[in-house]
C-alpha cells in the first residue's frame, strides 16, 4: 500500500527550526519498549508490538522537555554493535553519524528491567561509543510484579550516568525522563566500563548487578501456562487453526451485516444524489462513478477492521515470535527460517511492511527469497475483491458447525496464497538463492495482555490509511475509468430504456475499446472485456477491480427501489441472455488470478528500494503474472 | 556445588535440566552472536522445550526465553548441574 510506505519510511527531514534541537537517539536490545517510549515522549503513533524486530527503520519526532524541546530518534533494537542484520546496521550507522550527517547529540539507552542480565553488556557497548548517555529502564512495573528487585540508585552510581525507571504505556517516570533529557548536554561520561570484549562485558555485568541488590524476577507464570498449551505438539497447532478458521468465518457472519448496511447506505446516497442533480454527466460521475464506485470499496471497512484487529492482537500479545518458533522447522525444509515467517505473516496486512520486516533476517539470500515471496501472502487490498466474488458466487450454506462454504473458500484462498509463497521461496532457495544457513535465534517475549487502547489506535491508523487510499488513488483511477467507460456518449436506438441506453454507452466507450484490446490475452481465462478493464485499473490498486465492477455492472439508479447489491447483480442471470454478467467459472478464475498477480505499485517500489535495483521487482512481476495466468486458466478449465 | 564433569553441549541437555556454559565452540559470526546473546562462561541455561516438530529448542538464560536450532545449540559446551532446575 502506498500509505504503508509513508508510515514505514523515515519521517520527513526535520524543519529548519527542529534541526537545531538536540538529537537524542533511543538505543537498546530488541523488544525493550523503545517505540512505546518514543510514542509516549513524542505523541506519535509508531507501530509497536510484543516481539523482537517490530521497528526496522529510524524515525524522528519532537518531544517537549522542560524549557524547550528535543528531537527524539527511534531506532531498531540490536544485540550488539557488531550488526549482522540490516535493521541492526541502521542503528549502528546512526550512532556512527553515517545516516544523519553527524552522530546524535546524546543517547537514551532503553533496557528492559526484567532482562538486565542479558542487556547490560549491550548497554556497556553503547556507552563505550562515548556519546552522552542516560539509561531508561522500562517495565519496572513488571519487574516488581514478578518479585524482582534492583537498586536504581546503586546502578546510577556504578554506571556514572543518569538512570530513570519508566513505564512507557502508562506514562510513569516520563516527567523524570523529560527533565533529564532537557539537560542532555550535561550528562556525565560513564565510568568503570569493562574492556571491549564480549565475555568481559558479561563478567562485568554480573558483578555490577550483584552490587545493585539485583534479584532476578520470577518467570512469568502466565507465559509458562500459555506456552504449555500453545507450544504443545498437538494442542498448539489445533488451537491456532481453530482461531484462524473462526476469524475467516467471522468475516462473513459478523462483518457482512455491517457491510451490507454500509453499502445500502452508499446506494441510497447515490440515489439521493442522482435525484438532486439534473441528469447528465456530472450527476452520473458523482453518483455512479464516485459514490457507488469508491463507496463499494469503502463498504469493506468492517472486514478490513476485523483483519487488522486480529493481526495487531497477535503481534501485541506475544504470539508472533511463538508462531515463528513453531514453524521454523517447516521453514527449514524450504531453506528459510522462523523470522522469515514473521515477515510473511506481516504481509497479511500489506506486503510493504512485510518486505520491510525482512530486515531482521541476517542472511541476504533468505531475505531476498522472503521479499520475493511476500506479495503472494493475501494482503488487505485483496480482501474486498475476494469478499465480493465469494458473496456473489459461493453458496452461504453451512458445511460444518458455524462454518459455511463462503468462510471455507476465503480460508482456501489465503491458504493457496501462503502455500504458493512458501513454494516460491523454496524454489528460489534451491536454485538461484542457494546458500549456507545463518544462525537462527529468536527471543520469545513473555505474553503481555495488549493495551486495548494501543491495539485499537493501531487498527484505526490502518483504517485511516485505507480511507485515504480510497480517497486518493482508488478515487482517481475510478474517476478515470468512469470517463473511459462513459465516453463517447453514443445514443442508443430510439425506444431504449435508460438501462439499455447506459449499456449502449458503456459497450461503445473508450474503456470498452481498451478492454477489448487486451481481451484476447485473457479470453482463455474466461475474462471478457469488462473484467479486463477492471484488471487494467487493478494494476494501480487491487480494490479498483471492485469499483470497476460497480460501474460496469451497475443497475441504473432509477431501479433504486429494488436495487440489488453488487454481489447479487453479478450472479443474477440477465433476463435476455439467460446468463449472469460473470459466470461462475470465470469468477473462480478471477479469484485465483488475484491470489497470484502482483498488482501493487507500492510493493514494486519498496522491493526496488530494499533490493537495490529494478531487477528483482521485474522478475517478481513477471513470474507473478505467468503464475496468475496459468493458475487462472487451469481453474477456468476445471470449473467450466 | 555438585556437578557432573563430562562435557556436553546444549543440544544434549535433558528437558527441564540446568546446565552451565563452559564455552562456545568455533569462530565466525555465529559463535560471536551466541556469545553476545548471553552464552558467556558460567551462565546458567535451562532447556524448556522442543518446538512441536522437534526443532528448534527453547532455552531460558539470563531472564529471557531464547530459541536456537539444534545445530546451533550444539556449539555451546556446558556442564550439567545435577539437581533439577527449580520451577
Amino acid at each position: 500500500m502506498t500509505a504503508a510506505t509513508a508510515s514505514q519510511a523515515p519521517a520527513r527531514p526535520p524543519a529548519a527550526k527542529e534541526a537545531r534541537l538536540p538529537r537524542i537517539a533511543l538505543v537498546g536490545c530488541p523488544n525493550t519498549g523503545k517505540t512505546t517510549l518514543f510514542n509516549a515522549l513524542t505523541g506519535l503513533r509508531a507501530k509497536t508490538g510484543n516481539y523482537p524486530g517490530v521497528t526496522v527503520d529510524r524515525r524522528e519526532g519532537t518531544a517537549r522537555v522542560p524549557g524547550g524541546a528535543v528531537c527524539v530518534i527511534d531506532l531498531p533494537g540490536l544485540y550488539s554493535l557488531h550488526a549482522i542484520s540490516e535493521d541492526e546496521a541502521v542503528t549502528v550507522r546512526v550512532l556512527r553519524g553515517e545516516l544523519l550527517g553527524r552522530p546524535p547529540d546524546a543517547v537514551v539507552i532503553v533496557a528492559d528491567a526484567t532482562t538486565l542480565e542479558r542487556s547490560l553488556p549491550v548497554i556497556a557497548e553503547v556507552l563505550q561509543v562515548g556519546l552522552p548517555a542516560c539509561v531508561a529502564l522500562t517495565m519496572v512495573d513488571e519487574l516488581k510484579a514478578r518479585g524482582g528487585e534492583l537498586d536504581l540508585f546503586q546502578l546510577q552510581r556504578a554506571l556514572g550516568v543518569p538512570v530513570v525507571g519508566v513505564v512507557g504505556n502508562r506514562g510513569i517516570g516520563l516527567d523524570d525522563l523529560r527533565a533529564r533529557m532537557a539537560e542532555c548536554a550535561r550528562w556525565p561520561a560513564a565510568r568503570n566500563l569493562p574492556p571491549d570484549d564480549t565475555e568481559a562485558r558479561f563478567r562485568w555485568a554480573d558483578a555490577l548487578l550483584r552490587r545493585c541488590a539485583r534479584a532476578r524476577p520470577a518467570e512469568s507464570r502466565l507465559t509458562r501456562r500459555l506456552d504449555a498449551v500453545l507450544l504443545h505438539p498437538v494442542a498448539g497447532p489445533l488451537v491456532f487453526l481453530a482461531f484462524i478458521a473462526v476469524f475467516f468465518q467471522a468475516i462473513f457472519t459478523w462483518a457482512q451485516p455491517a457491510m451490507d448496511f454500509m453499502s445500502g447506505w452508499m446506494d441510497q446516497a447515490a440515489a439521493g444524489l442522482a435525484a438532486l442533480l439534473p441528469a447528465g454527466v456530472l450527476s452520473g460521475l458523482l453518483a455512479d462513478g464516485i459514490v457507488r464506485g469508491v463507496g463499494s470499496v469503502i463498504a469493506f471497512l468492517p472486514q478490513i477492521a476485523l483483519l487488522f484487529l486480529v493481526i495487531f492482537f497477535l503481534e501485541a500479545c506475544g504470539y508472533m515470535a511463538r508462531a515463528a518458533f513453531v514453524v521454523d522447522r517447516l521453514m527449514g525444509v524450504v531453506g528459510l527460517e522462523g523470522r522469515c515467517f514473521i515477515a510473511l505473516l506481516s504481509s497479511y496486512a500489506c506486503a510493504v511492511p512485510g518486505i520491510l520486516a525482512t530486515r531482521t533476517i541476517p542472511s541476504p539470500r533468505d531475505r531476498l527469497a522472503t521479499i520475493l515471496a511476500a506479495p503472494f501472502m493475501t494482503c488487505s487490498a485483496r480482501l474486498p475483491v475476494y469478499a465480493l466474488l465469494i458473496a456473489a458466487f459461493i453458496p452461504s450454506e453451512r458445511v460444518l458447525g458455524p462454518f459455511t462454504w463462503q468462510g471455507l473458500t476465503l480460508f482456501g484462498l489465503y491458504f493457496l496464497g501462503s502455500a504458493s509463497a512458501f513454494l516460491i521461496a523454496a524454489v528460489l532457495k534451491r536454485g538461484v538463492l542457494r546458500g549456507a544457513a545463518l544462525p537462527f535465534y529468536l527471543e520469545l517475549p513473555p505474553y503481555r495482555f495488549p493495551s486495548p487502547r494501543v491495539v485499537l489506535l493501531q487498527v484505526w491508523r490502518r483504517l485511516a490509511l485505507f480511507l485515504r487510499r480510497a480517497g486518493t488513488i482508488i478515487l482517481a483511477v475510478s474517476v478515470l475509468l468512469w470517463f473511459l467507460l462513459h465516453f463517447p456518449q453514443r445514443l442508443a436506438p430510439a425506444g431504449a430504456t435508460p438501462a439499455q441506453q447506459q449499456q449502449h454507452v458503456i459497450e461503445n466507450s473508450y474503456g470498452a475499446h481498451l478492454g477489448r484490446t487486451v481481451e484476447p490475452l485473457f479470453r482463455p481465462l474466461g475474462f471478457d472485456w469488462r473484467v479486463c478493464v477492471g484488471l487494467i485499473g487493478a494494476q494501480a490498486a487491487r480494490e479498483v477491480m471492485v469499483t470497476t465492477m460497480a460501474q460496469v455492472y451497475a443497475t441504473p439508479i432509477e431501479d433504486e427501489a429494488h436495487a440489488a447489491s453488487l454481489a447479487q447483480t453479478l450472479a443474477t442471470p440477465d433476463p435476455e441472455t439467460g446468463r449472469p454478467p460473470l459466470d461462475r467459472a470465470a469468477a473462480l478464475a478471477l479469484l485465483v488470478y488475484f491470489v497470484y498477480s502482483l498488482q501493487c505499485i507500492s510493493t514494486l517500489v519498496v522491493m526496488r528500494r530494499e533490493t537495490g535495483g529494478w531487477k528483482w521487482p521485474a522478475v517478481a512481476f513477471t513470474y507473478s503474472f505467468v503464475l496468475a495466468w496459468v493458475a487462472a486458466f487451469a481453474t477456468y478449465r476445471i470449473a467450466s | 556445588m555438585s556437578r557432573n564433569n563430562s562435557p556436553l553441549t546444549l543440544a544434549d541437555l535433558p528437558r527441564l535440566r540446568r546446565g552451565r556454559v563452559l564455552r562456545v565452540d568455533g569462530g565466525g559470526a555465529l559463535a560471536d552472536r551466541l556469545r553476545e546473546l548471553g552464552f558467556a562462561p558460567d551462565t546458567e541455561v535451562v532447556f524448556l522445550r522442543r518446538a512441536p516438530l522437534g526443532d528448534p529448542l527453547l532455552f531460558r538464560l539470563r531472564g529471557t526465553d531464547l530459541s536456537l536450532r539444534r545445530s546451533e545449540a550444539a556449539r555451546v559446551v556446558i556442564t550439567l548441574d545435577e539437581e533439577p532446575a527449580p520451577e
